[in-house]
Order: structure tokens, then sequence, then C-alpha cells
């Protein structure tokens, strides 16, 4: 896993999602973040960065 | 450090998920002012941040330094005080553009004024988000507002000419978009001697936005991205550009001018000598 | 060793603020009490201290406020007007349970009213002045020697309460002139410490509290980070919304005076053992009360003074025994009647209590006074 989520910060904004430039994130039914497809992340850091809830931090 | 354990080591324990609404940006910027305390490697007890009232004054109580969460308007007297009565301290001013710009008016150019050594970061969301969505002073022209229904037809201020005439040394302005410049900023305001303010512009999806119809928190976000053009790029812009885009980095530095506190030290030697 | 000076109220004020140890200022000018803002401006500087002419009256509480949480003794001093401006941050200082000492010497009112002349107006403002349920001491020198004394004992109330104290002058005293003797040397006056946490950092809860319900109060930068607001919190400092909490709070910042009143309440009684009636009057009023007495009593009238030096906590106790003990009360205040109502609540009709109220810009006389005294109590 490269991708940590702490989904009781996650207010489901969508702003990871929408910054995620390789499409790996979602926003699932319950308005949480949700990876898609983590094979693709490039861990850019774009989500971390701009998520203003710290609900997603990238592993290095 | 991670942005993980910068967290961990400056946020209090227990207290997140934080009560800003889902895209307000005025997480990010939190986060920003943690990261500049971290890159200037300040001790957590010699760093002093204080709030007034509003969405962006909620900051203080999730941050793990010396903390108040003073009165609508009041942050930057009780800076003034603690800085003053013990010059040692970092202080730092979280206030929004009601805060200081509105009720608190009076004490961000006095504070401007004097050049007391301390940093504002001012989150402009362009509206009273706390109370449901008014128009600030800081509010565009022509914006809409709970109080503004048909456009408000109040000019602006543009808080960074505002302390610069009022005397402040440094003076910078980022938005949320922005992280990176937002962080460097904030540290340089930090390190910088003297009264030090950084407007960052950030995002109120659920008010402001919503009732601008600027879509949701991405595309406001993007819309930072797109307006918000660094100091040297924006005059090359045209009139026309200008008026919709607004400049970002640092605008305004000096490096010379009296700091208030190291002026009262001298007072006193002054005094304690006789003079 | 000591000297003898002829000092003005608000001169003495001063003085006892630097002997008690404040070291930290913030004030705006106001009439009648910028003289004490005038001279600390002079003096705190030669101490080490700090002296800062606010932007208004607003940012003068807000600046010492703020010093207070560094753990510096601070006065903030005002009227009329001005008290009116600090009354939001008063509470603020209330619920934060910040230790201030805020110095009103009151004028008449309201609005601009008339600056320069005494009133004491400000009574029923200094009790409920800020909004909400709200605790707080006020007290009311009587002298320019008690000016000093009464300014060292609201710092002593102020740090062990964590609680404002309104030192609630009158233009009478602030600017009066008298002879007082002072020591020479301050260092021999106790200084009031601030209770300090024996726990470690960590474990430290900002408003926890022992049986006294007074929360230790380490000073910013000391190690122990805590959070201050002005909304209602828990024992941890941090906002709780709770009715539970709420009500917590709220007993707890009435609790932890009322609990104490013997400790926080004085009352000066002047020919009361055999008197069958009483002039209750304090602050620049009870001056003239005096000489009334002395002069009521040569013409054969059982009169003494109930003199309160605390205002607020009400000496609820005092007045009760006082309803008791006489056969009518007569209130004598600078205002149209203030103090009285209080005196009346507690009395509860056991014995007339009669409004004296002054409001001509000038203290009554001993003669008007003793007028006073043959109409009522006949």
């Amino acid at each position: 896993m490269s991708l940590k989520i702490h989904l009781n910060r996650c207010k489901g904004c969508g702003i990871c999602v929408a910054f995620c430039p390789k499409q790996v994130l979602a926003v699932s039914e319950v308005e949480k973040v949700e990876i898609v497809d983590e094979s693709k992340c490039i861990k850019c850091g774009q989500c971390e960065l701009r998520c203003p809830d710290y609900a997603i931090f990238v592993e290095k | 450090m991670s942005m993980e354990e910068l967290i961990d080591q400056y946020f209090r324990p227990g207290r997140l998920p934080h009560i800003w609404c889902p895209g307000c940006g005025h997480g990010v910027v939190t986060g920003c002012i943690v990261k500049a305390v971290d890159k200037l490697a300040l001790s957590k007890d010699e760093v002093a941040v204080v709030s007034g009232i509003g969405c962006s004054s909620r900051a203080s109580g999730y941050l793990d330094f010396n903390t108040v969460h003073s009165a609508h308007g009041r942050a930057l007297p009780v800076a003034t005080g603690i800085k003053l009565a013990d010059p040692k301290l970092t202080v730092i001013v979280v206030t929004g553009d009601g805060d200081a710009t509105a009720i608190g008016g009076n004490h961000l150019i006095h504070a401007a004024r004097r050049n007391i050594d301390m940093t504002v970061v001012l989150y402009n969301n362009s509206i009273y988000g706390m109370t449901g969505g008014q128009y600030s002073p800081m509010t565009p022209v022509h914006a809409k507002a709970t109080t503004a229904p048909y456009g408000t037809i109040e000019r602006d201020f543009n808080v960074a000419e505002l302390v610069k005439a009022a005397g402040a040394t440094f003076v910078a302005r980022s938005t949320s978009f922005h992280a990176q410049m937002t962080t460097d900023l904030i540290a340089k305001g930090i390190a910088h001697k003297g009264f030090s303010l950084i407007e960052v512009v950030s995002a109120c999806p659920t008010s402001y936005g919503r009732q601008n119809k600027m879509g949701g928190p991405a595309d406001m976000m993007k819309w930072q991205r797109d307006h918000g053009v660094p100091m040297v790029a924006y005059e090359k812009l045209s009139a026309e550009d200008k008026l919709i885009k607004f400049p970002i980095g640092l605008l305004y530095e000096v490096t010379d001018a009296q700091e208030y506190t190291e002026a009262y030290e001298a007072l006193i030697a002054a005094a304690k000598g006789g003079k | 060793m000591s000297r003898i000076l002829l000092l003005q109220g608000n001169q003495a004020v001063v003085e006892g603020a630097i002997a008690a140890g404040c070291k930290f200022f913030g004030g705006y000018p106001i009439t009648p009490s910028t003289e004490i803002a005038e001279d600390l401006a002079k003096k705190l500087p030669k101490i080490g201290g700090k002296f800062i002419q606010m932007e208004d009256e607003i940012a003068s509480i807000g600046a010492v406020i703020g010093a207070s949480l560094t753990g510096k003794k601070v006065m903030t001093a005002t009227s009329g007007p001005g008290f009116s401006l600090k009354q939001e941050l008063l509470g603020y200082a209330c619920i934060a349970e910040i230790p201030i000492v805020i110095v009103n010497v009151q004028r008449v009112g309201p609005s601009t009213g008339q600056p320069t002349s005494p009133s004491q107006g400000d009574i029923m403002q200094a009790r409920w002045g800020t909004h909400g349920d709200h605790w707080l001491i006020a007290l009311t020198p009587g002298s320019v020697p008690e000016c000093f004394e009464l300014t060292i004992r609201a710092y002593a109330l102020s740090e062990k309460y964590r609680v404002p104290v309104i030192l609630l002058m009158d233009e009478v005293i602030g600017h009066m002139r008298e002879k007082i003797e002072l020591p020479d040397n301050y260092d021999e006056i106790p200084q009031p410490e601030r209770k300090q946490p024996t726990c470690k950092p960590e474990d430290f809860k900002a408003y926890a509290t022992d049986e006294s319900l007074v929360p230790a109060m380490p000073p910013f930068g000391s190690g122990y980070r805590w959070h201050v607001t002005g909304l209602v919190h828990d024992e941890t400092g941090f906002p709780k919304g709770t009715p539970a909490a709420t009500v917590e709070s709220t007993n707890r910042l009435h609790d932890k005076l009322y609990n104490n009143l013997d400790d926080i309440v004085e009352v000066e009684n002047f020919k009361m053992d055999d008197a069958e009636y009483a002039v209750v009057a304090f602050g620049g009023a009870a001056r003239a009360v005096y000489e009334a007495v002395n002069m009521a009593r040569a013409e054969g009238i059982k009169v003494g003074l109930v003199r309160p030096i605390t205002i607020w906590p009400f000496a609820e106790k005092q007045m009760k025994a006082l309803a008791g003990k006489v056969k009518h009360i007569m209130v004598h205040e600078l205002n149209y009647g203030q103090y009285v109502e209080e005196v009346q609540r507690v009395v509860a009709g056991k014995v007339p209590v009669t409004s004296y109220g002054v409001y001509n810009n000038e203290p009554a006389t001993p003669e008007e006074l003793l007028e006073k005294i043959k109409e009522t109590f006949k």
C-alpha cells in the first residue's frame, strides 16, 4: 500500500479525486474517498498536498 | 518528516476531524502553518497561536502550541500583549477576512503601524462562513452573499495594500491551491523580524461557492490555480486580465524598519539609565 | 522604612500596582483615569515592565489578557465609556479565568455624560455589564491610602481566584490628594503567586481543579501548552457543547468565589456597636458620612456607617445581619439608586431601606447628609 487513508477524517469533498492525474481515487457512495486502482499511483503527492482534512497520505 | 508525521507532531491528539466543511480550504492553510513551523525547527513551547472568532479562528484549537481562541476581531490586541510581555515567544495570528478587516480592522492597521514582530495568516474565504454566508469587507464587489442577495455594492479591501500603507514590513499573498508557496511564505513571514501578513485565498464551497455558482471544492481550487498569478507574471498581464486575476507571492518587504518589542527594550534601557 | 507623600488616588493605585508586582499596563486615554496610564508609562520601564497605549479601549483589555497569559501581573484603567467598551473581553476573562485588574474611575454617565464629575453610576454595570451568567470581584476604595491597599488586594484576589478584579473608583477618590505613608521598599510586600501545575506537561489538563475549584495556570512558554477559549469548555480547556458541560462550568465559576465569601467580602463598620440606624455608603460618597455620623450623634441620633469595601460579590451576610440590628437603613450613593436595590433585596422588608441617591455632579456635604439622616431616621 502506498496510499494511507484516514476514513474518519475524510469528508468526501472530492479534491483528491479531481487532482489525481492517474484516476486512482473515487468518492464512494458513503461520501468517502476510495482507491479504485492503486497500481496506477505514481506517488506524485497531489492528493496529500491538497487534502484539506489530512485524510490521505502517500507513503514513501 | 512526512505530512502524516507532521500532523501527529503538531496537531493535538484526538482533535481531528476538524469542524470545517467538506472542501473548505482552511485545512490546507492550517497544514501549511505546521509545515512552516517545522521548516523553521521551532519548539512547540515557544510558539503562541492566537485567533479571533470565525471559521479560520477554529484552527488554534487543533494546534499543539500555546493557543488562544480569543474574541471576534481581537486576536491582534491579545497577540500584542503576549508578544510585548514575552518577546521570546513566536506569535502567529490566525484570522479571517471578516475578523481581521471588519470588526478587527482598527487593530490590524495599528499592529502593522507598530511593526510588532508577529505573523498574521489571514484566511480569506471572502465570506462570513460561521454565521452562514454574509458579505465581508473582502467579499468582491458584486458577489452575492446572504446579506447581499442582489450582489454587494461595497468595494472590497485589498488587505495587502491596506497593511502595507499602515506600516507592515512583510506582505504576501497565496492561495490554498498554492500550498507549497503558502508554506514558504508563512515560514519567511515568521522568520521576518516585524509585522508580517500573509493573505491566503481560501475556498468556502458551502456558502461563498454555492451562492456565487463557483462549482464544487475542486472547481474552487482550480479557480485559485487559474486566477492567482505570481507577481512577476502578473505585472505582464493585460489591464483586462489584471482585473480578474490577482498577484501572489511576496508582495512587499522591508528589512531595516525598527521592530516594536526591540524598540521597547531600548526604551527600558534608557529609562533605567535615567534618560 | 517609609515615606510620607501627598498623592492623588490615581497615583496611589499606580504605587499599589507596582508594589503588587504589576509588570504590564495596556490603556487608552480617558478622563478621569488618565493619570494612572501616564504614571505607569513613566514608572513601568524603570522596573523592566511594559506600558502600551493601545488603539482603543477594547484593544487595551485585549493586550492585558494576552500579557497575563505569559504570567505577568497586569492592569488596565478606564472610565465610563471605556468601561462599556471593555465589557465583552471582561466576560472573556471571566470564562477563560484570566487574572486581570481593571480600574474604573467612575464619572457621570451614561455616554459622555459629565466626564470630569464624580459618580458611582457603574455599580450595576460592574456586576452585569458583560453578557451571560458570570461572577467577578469589585473593590471600592474610600481614601488615597486605601487605593494603595486595595490595589494590592485586587492583585491578590485576582491571582488567587483567577478572576478579573475591578477596582471601582470614583472621580472623588481618583483625583483627591491625601496624605499617604508608603513603604520605601516594596520587596517586603507579599507577592500573590498564581497556582502552578504539579503534574508533568503531558498530563496537564488546563481547567482541572482541586477542592479550591481554581485551576493552575502555567505561563505561555513554560512547556505546559494549553488552549484558551471563550467557548464553554471542559477540564481539558477544549470547547464542549453539552448541557452538562455548561452547567458544570457555570457552577464552578460561581462556586470558586461564593464558597469563599469570608475571604473576599470586606465591610467596614464605623460607630455601629450601639447604632440604631445605619447609613450604607462606599467610596467617595462615604467620606462625608463619617462626619455626618459624628454630627448626628452630637444631636443624640444613634447612627453609624456601614461601608462595603467589596462591592461585588454583594455583602449579603453583613446586610442581613444589619437588618437584624438596626431600625432603619439609608443607602447613600452617587447615583439615582443602584446598590440600594441589592440592600433592599436582602433586607426583604425586615426594616425600612431608604435610598439617598445624589446625582448632581458633586458629593453630598456632611451638612446635607445630617439633614437627610434627621429627616430619614426621625
